[in-house]
């Protein structure tokens, strides 16, 4: 028996090679910059303002794919992440005087923090990451559904407490943050570059490898000496900061949010955007984001078409479109439009022979 | 008076765990076969009620048919779910699965905003259901001890289903080891269709209770039960049938002891406390209750 012969994906594809892996994060990098520049130079709100809100969100995306798509766990959780990054930040960034006017039960010791938006933004990912931090460890032990039910529960205990505690989110009533929206454009593309950045470093890293090696086989992995629940337990926290970031962008852009916003709703849509992308690779959250932000706002000119002009009440109509378009491509597409591959400039080497191996399948 | 209050918690309990026990046995029938975990479930419970609102808002049906009806129309939505949304992802991960049966929940929920109102619609109940009888010196309306003597009866025939029948031989094994269950000429297709009508006619029957305790229908009715279903499944057992009919009598047991010892302050993080306890069961103990056969939930 020639074990040779077992693994065809490694000889017919050759791996990357460092050019062709840089080119990635390059390719999608101009790509968002270019992007985001057009909406910039067409210089209509409205436009401007869906291509920031896609923006904060390929940063969310961004973070849930460095834990779900490099583990394999479906990790409901990280919406209570973006919630506790959103609210946290804006509690740091708010002046006093806006605190004791939009929320007047708040405890006096959170009125009185007060600092720059990018050091609130900052601080409010780590207390989010150091929650992440406290409570996961245990959890990394759990797989396949058991591991998803647990991070389900989570996302509620998260969203209970979020949407209870009044003296901190001012309960299920809105939070303002205020008149004015700190997070731009540019902000967010900044910040969205950056994400691309350390997500794509994160999954070629030593790091990322063996948390990819965990998923695609957990024995051979242990045997190999990996550590899988330190491994799952950083990567998670990572995403947890990463998604916070997001949240504080979020927050500070919308100005004024609530609990629930962060709850089941926003894992549809972060999950729809990743999957139909294809959340095995940074191409494909970054992808997936764009197609689904076009395809969202399509739809909903659709619907107040529609519904302005009478036909009938569409309302809504949006998010049974997407349901319907993410399970039309999980049976067409499972690993989603990208197939799991990052987008990458490959040079032929001319030089790489057809390995042997092939020739000995026929024997 | 002491032993007052116990008779009425323990009335409570009784009936109400009767309830989440049928809600659990729903969930783990699909679970236990094609390991999906089937957040879609809460939807066989609003279709039904919503039928139950249907028939018996705009016909004049005898209570019996209405009922009768709104099971099968949870059966029917199960039908429905497996063959249409499920079965083509029968062979792709499980996570695909488990994405599928969200987006059909989600799809579904908005599809009642849309189609029939955001708001709660109430369910026209028959009145003998919330007659107040007396057990034991205390009052209880009459659904209780009905939910209590439909859910021995079910489980009476579920077990000698399981036991009994080729069926349900078939099931057990399916259950068991799934693909060594086909080599031995079990079809796939009918015992996972039969899982998904079980847990169908489970939802049609938890929907007449449930609607009868709440009084109406809205968009989101079938959250509940699905949370519900995910704790007591999540205590007894995701992979035996007796351990997820004893979560659920166990979730209904700490959900009356947290609502009458916690203080009144603290009742709205209910919730959270309760699934606190669910995560930590799953990390202290993830096989639950009662094992089911050997499945790995833990590494390291």
């Amino acid at each position: 028996m020639n074990t040779a012969s077992r693994k065809p994906s490694a000889s017919r594809k050759p791996a990357l090679s460092s050019f062709s892996k840089l080119s990635t994060p390059a390719i999608l990098i101009v790509v968002l910059i270019a992007v985001d520049f057009f909406a910039w130079w067409l210089n209509i709100p409205f436009v401007e303002d869906i291509f920031t809100v896609g923006t904060i969100y390929l940063v969310m995306v961004l973070g849930f794919q460095l834990f779900m798509g490099n583990s394999g766990i479906l990790n409901w959780s990280y919406a209570g992440y973006i919630a506790i990054g959103a609210f946290a930040s804006a509690i740091l960034s708010m002046e006093p005087v806006d605190k004791l006017k939009y929320i007047p039960v708040m405890y006096p010791f959170l009125v009185n923090l007060h600092m720059p938006f990018p050091l609130a933004l900052l601080l409010g990912a780590l207390f989010s990451a150091l929650v992440a931090a406290i409570i996961a460890w245990p959890l990394m032990r759990l797989t396949d559904s058991v591991g998803a039910i647990t991070q389900f529960a989570l996302l509620i205990v998260i969203n209970v407490i979020l949407s209870q505690w009044q003296e901190v989110t001012n309960g299920p009533r809105t939070f303002t943050l205020g008149q004015s929206r700190t997070t731009s454009l540019g902000v967010a593309l900044f910040v969205a570059v950056l994400a691309i950045i350390v997500v794509f470093w994160f999954k070629e890293s030593s790091l990322g490898i063996k948390l990819r090696a965990s998923r695609d086989d957990r024995y051979a992995a242990r045997s190999s000496g990996i550590n899988i629940i330190a491994t799952r337990y950083l990567a998670y926290i990572s995403s947890a900061f990463i998604g916070a970031i997001g949240g504080g962008l979020y927050s500070h852009y919308i100005v004024s949010i609530t609990a629930a916003a962060f709850y089941m709703n926003q894992v549809f849509v972060l999950l729809t955007m990743l999957v139909i992308g294809g959340s095995m690779s940074v191409s494909g959250a970054f992808f997936g984001t764009v197609l689904i932000t076009l395809a969202q706002q399509g739809l909903r000119q659709v619907e107040m078409y529609l519904t302005v002009h009478g036909y009938i009440d569409a309302s809504g109509t949006t998010e049974i479109a997407l349901g319907i378009l993410m399970i039309l491509f999980l049976m067409v597409l499972p690993n989603g439009v990208t197939g799991g591959r990052e987008v990458a400039l490959r040079i032929r080497s001319r030089v790489r022979e057809k390995p042997k191996e092939d020739s000995v399948e026929t024997v | 008076m002491n032993l007052q209050i116990l008779t009425e918690f323990t009335i409570n309990t009784i009936s109400m765990g009767s309830l989440y026990a049928l809600i659990a046995l729903g969930l783990v029938f699909v679970f236990g076969i094609c390991q999906l975990v089937n957040f879609a479930y809460g939807e066989f419970f609003a279709v039904s009620a919503y039928t139950l609102y249907f028939l018996g808002t705009f016909t004049s049906l005898p209570w019996f048919m209405v009922f009768l009806l709104g099971i099968f129309a949870g059966v029917a939505i199960a039908f429905l779910c497996e063959v249409v949304a499920f079965r083509p992802f029968r062979d792709r991960s499980m996570d695909a699965l488990l994405v599928t049966s969200f987006a059909v929940s989600v799809i579904a929920q908005r599809v009642y905003q849309l189609s029939i109102s955001p708001r709660p619609k109430a369910v026209p109940i028959p009145d003998f259901m919330n007659r107040t009888v007396t057990i034991f010196g205390i009052g209880t309306p009459l659904r209780n001890p009905l939910i209590i003597a439909t859910t021995a009866v079910l489980l009476i025939a579920l077990t000698l289903l399981m036991k009994k029948t080729t069926l349900g031989i078939a099931m057990r094994g399916a259950s068991e080891n799934f693909t060594t269950a086909r080599l031995m000429g079990v079809p796939a297709n009918l015992v996972i269709l039969a899982a998904f009508i079980i847990s169908g006619l489970l939802a049609g029957v938890v929907a007449i209770f449930l609607s009868a305790r709440t009084g109406s229908v809205e968009p989101m009715a079938g959250a509940g039960p699905l949370l519900i279903g995910f704790i007591a499944v999540v205590i007894g057992g995701m992979h035996s049938l007796p351990g997820s009919v004893v979560g659920g009598f166990v979730y209904a047991g700490i959900s009356n002891v947290l609502s009458l010892t916690l203080p009144t302050t603290m009742l709205s993080f209910r919730d959270a406390i309760m699934f606190a306890i669910v995560i930590a069961f799953l990390v202290i103990k993830p096989e639950g209750m009662i094992r089911g056969n050997y499945h790995e939930e833990r590494v390291g």
